[in-house]
């Protein structure tokens, strides 16, 4: 488990700090939980309940928030964080293979992370590559044009970069 | 000496391929040459020719260059910028001069057809430079409502010009802004939708990312004419360059008096925040969009009251999307008369398409409305690569229909479209060729629709799993006879009975190819056959003479069915055989058939 830093949840609130007094305050309980995902990665209970009081929103309403977008994460997510766009141009091009090449190479289901907390497996929507058709996304950087060879190139590459810290 | 001014695409295709490790070494090698004071860089927002990037432009000469690499600087530097003789190996080729912005720099095959309002500056202007915008009647609009019309002179010209949300819908934009104009004030909210969730469709991003003062000055204005002080600017939260461009662009508009106290110096006050959505499609439906603004769960509610009397905070609310914001400056400053005479009868203007698939040249396209899709398709799209038989054009993303041959010579607009069992949608465009299975793409949208279906009315939350279920088991070779008519009169219902645009177009994709490619769901069912070969469980594979023996395939076999002695010809048992392809990707020598 990754521990939950205190003082991130103090920076948690600090952010909050800013809307107070705004009128329709409770209406940026998405921009906090975007703050809270930036902050841990994922959404931890510790910091649901956190905005709950510093907002005065109940944790229930929070969660039922947090439950209803894809972009929110419940569980704490892997290094690599590999989004397969499954978007129509994607999906056209082969994104399928790619993913189940994914699938296999990871030993792991959509949605869920290595046990080495290494790479954490997604599914988007459409990424607005469609020009280099099939694409996936690693954090924040797009790969496209790929193939089930190059997939596999590329895992094992982060692996290596992994390895060497 | 000349001075050239190089403008190279700065969005996310090319920066993907590169560029901007080319305008490194662009610098470098001119830094080098020594005529850094006679070559100006600048950066550009997506040109739109995504297939062929990245895109360097050398100006004056209106030299464009496709698929440039690192290694083609050198010679851009030597030959075209010192000695003046422009590279033909990097042209893209030129054709007939077309449309007022591409005047700029000359004309490709690309350009032809097409007529760019909203995408104007979009290639032409650094995103980044709220000068570059200015330079080219940047905010003249705005100074225009501001010192010479009234609000009511602003809706009037709206409603004349014929502009039609570009969202999908296609309600008179005009009409919309009345209505919100009329309802009492002080509190009134503008919203721009820039949450473009249609898998296949990149449209608001690319204008966006390529040009953002647009869509702040288009809701500046919306906001006069409606009487509201306050924007909003709801992105997904998935398109992190276009963010950052907004939020430059907003802090530079108040920097210069656009956005703020008293804009412009009349008693005008405006401003816009941005606010992210989190990755829900339904958010794009105006009720649910308010929802998630107000911070709660995405789920549409049923109108009337229209946002227009109740919206946001239950406050008056103008909601109108991207291409839709960003026609309103051109409106003003050209007149509703040139906008009207654009177009179509009941549709004016343009339309901005994502063109993706299976087409050669992938990327943005702005036609007139009543282009025919031939036109877009073969012209400016280039056509099918790699020999390919066209099958179907895809519009509307999963809300839209799949269009087969016969309705290639369909013209653009709301109204033909609908006849021919599509939609216009927000733009997305996707062709598909022979080696796709019409069955497995209608189950491909309901997948998506039926997994991003909010869950709060009974028809597209249930329908759309049941219709999933039998298209599924169509597709696993389970189909039963009448399972086409059940999917058709499911879809009927969902269509009629859900209370939101999601649920009421969810079936489109299903029933359109159903009524267009009706033999290929028989043939699923009643033959257990795949003709485009996607459908795996649906397969046969067989090892034809011209096998080896090498073994690569027995290796992979995950269920030990094929046997065959070492540079013998092998077997495949069907009785063991699982259909999962796997012997036949390990094939090297193409020695299996599958069919």
């Amino acid at each position: 488990m990754i521990d939950i830093q205190p003082e991130k949840l103090g920076e948690l609130r600090q952010f909050i700090t800013q809307f107070q007094g705004k009128p329709y305050f409770e209406s940026n309980l998405i921009a906090v939980l975007h703050k809270a995902q930036a902050l841990f990665g994922y959404l931890p209970r510790e910091a649901m309940d956190t905005i709950a009081e510093a907002m005065n929103i109940p944790t229930a309403h929070i969660w039922g928030v947090a439950t209803f977008y894809h972009y929110f994460n419940l569980k704490p997510i892997g290094k690599f964080v590999i989004s397969v766009c499954l978007g129509t141009a994607c999906y056209v091009k082969g994104a399928q293979e790619v993913l189940d090449t994914l699938r296999n190479e990871l030993h792991i289901k959509v949605g869920e992370t290595t046990p080495d907390m290494l790479f954490t497996l997604q599914e988007a929507r459409c990424l607005g590559a469609c020009g280099i058709a099939p694409v996936i996304m690693i954090n924040d950087k797009i790969y496209g044009e790929l193939n089930s060879k190059k997939v596999v190139d590329l895992i094992n590459q982060m692996r290596k970069s992994a390895a060497k810290g | 000496m000349e001075k050239y001014v190089i403008t190279l695409c700065d969005g996310t295709t090319c920066i993907q391929k590169k560029s901007r490790e080319i305008r490194t070494a662009l610098e470098a090698e001119i830094q080098k040459a020594g005529i850094a004071d006679r070559v100006a860089i600048h950066l550009s927002g997506c040109l739109g020719m995504c297939a062929k990037g990245p895109i360097v432009i050398v100006n004056p000469g209106y030299s464009m260059y496709g698929n440039v690499t690192i290694n083609d600087v050198p010679e851009i530097v030597q030959e075209h910028l010192i000695k003046g003789r422009p590279i033909a190996r990097l042209t893209i080729d030129e054709d007939h001069l077309y449309n007022r912005f591409f005047r700029v720099f000359g004309d490709a095959d690309f350009f032809g057809k097409q007529m760019r309002i909203t995408l104007r500056n979009c290639g032409i202007i650094d995103p980044e430079n709220i000068d570059d915008y200015l330079a080219l009647r940047g905010y003249e609009a705005l100074a225009k409502v501001l010192t010479d019309m009234t609000p009511q002179k602003v809706v009037e010209t709206v409603k004349k010009s014929g502009l039609r949300g570009r969202g999908g819908a296609g309600f008179p934009t005009g009409v919309k802004w009345e209505l919100t104009a009329k309802e009492p004030g002080p509190e009134k909210y503008v919203i721009c939708n820039a949450d473009e969730g249609d898998p296949g469709a990149f449209m608001d991003r690319s204008a966006i990312e390529g040009d953002p003062h647009t869509v702040i000055e288009g809701m500046i204005i919306g906001g006069f004419a409606i009487g509201s002080n306050k924007g909003i600017i709801y992105i997904r939260a998935e398109y992190p360059l276009a963010i950052k461009r907004l939020e430059k662009a907003l802090a530079d508009a108040r920097k210069n008096g656009m956005l703020g106290d008293k804009i412009l110096g009349s008693d005008f006050s405006f401003d816009i925040e941005i606010r992210l959505g989190a990755g829900a499609f339904v958010c794009g439906e105006e009720t649910a969009l308010i929802h998630s603004i107000e911070g709660a769960r995405g789920m549409p509610r049923p109108r009337p009251p229209f946002p227009a009397q109740s919206g946001l905070f239950n406050k008056p609310t103008l909601i109108n999307n991207v291409e839709t914001w960003a026609n309103i400056p051109v409106i003003i400053l050209d007149g509703a008369d040139w906008f009207s005479s654009i177009g179509t009868a009941t549709s004016k203007g343009t339309k901005v398409f994502a063109l993706a698939g299976k087409i050669k040249n992938t990327g943005l396209v702005e036609v007139p409305m009543g282009t025919t899709l031939r036109e877009i398709v073969f012209n400016v799209g280039g056509g099918i690569p790699n020999g390919k038989k066209f099958k179907a054009v895809q519009t509307g993303g999963p809300s839209g229909g799949c269009l087969p041959e016969k309705y290639l010579e369909t013209q653009i607009d709301y109204e033909s479209l609908a006849a021919a069992g599509s939609i216009m949608g927000s733009g997305g465009m996707i062709v598909i060729d022979e080696d796709s299975c019409m069955v497995n793409m209608a189950r491909f949208f309901l997948e998506f629709t039926q997994d991003e279906s909010c869950g709060r009315c009974t028809p597209c939350r249930e329908g759309t799993k049941r219709m999933l279920e039998i298209l599924t088991r169509i597709s696993e070779g389970q189909g039963q006879p009448g399972d086409i008519e059940k999917l058709e009169r499911l879809g009927n219902m969902i269509k009629k009975s859900s209370l939101c645009g999601l649920g009421q177009s969810a079936p489109n994709p299903v029933l359109s190819t159903i009524k267009n490619f009706r033999e290929e769901y028989e043939e699923h069912i009643h033959q257990h056959k795949c003709r485009a070969g996607v459908c795996t469980s649906l397969l046969t594979f067989e090892i034809l003479d011209s096998c080896v023996g090498c073994g690569a395939c027995k290796k992979v076999c995950p269920s030990e069915a094929i046997s065959g002695k070492r540079k013998e010809k092998h077997a495949i048992d069907p009785q063991k055989c699982i259909h999962c392809g796997q012997c036949f990707m390990a094939c090297k020598f193409g020695a299996i058939r599958k069919g």
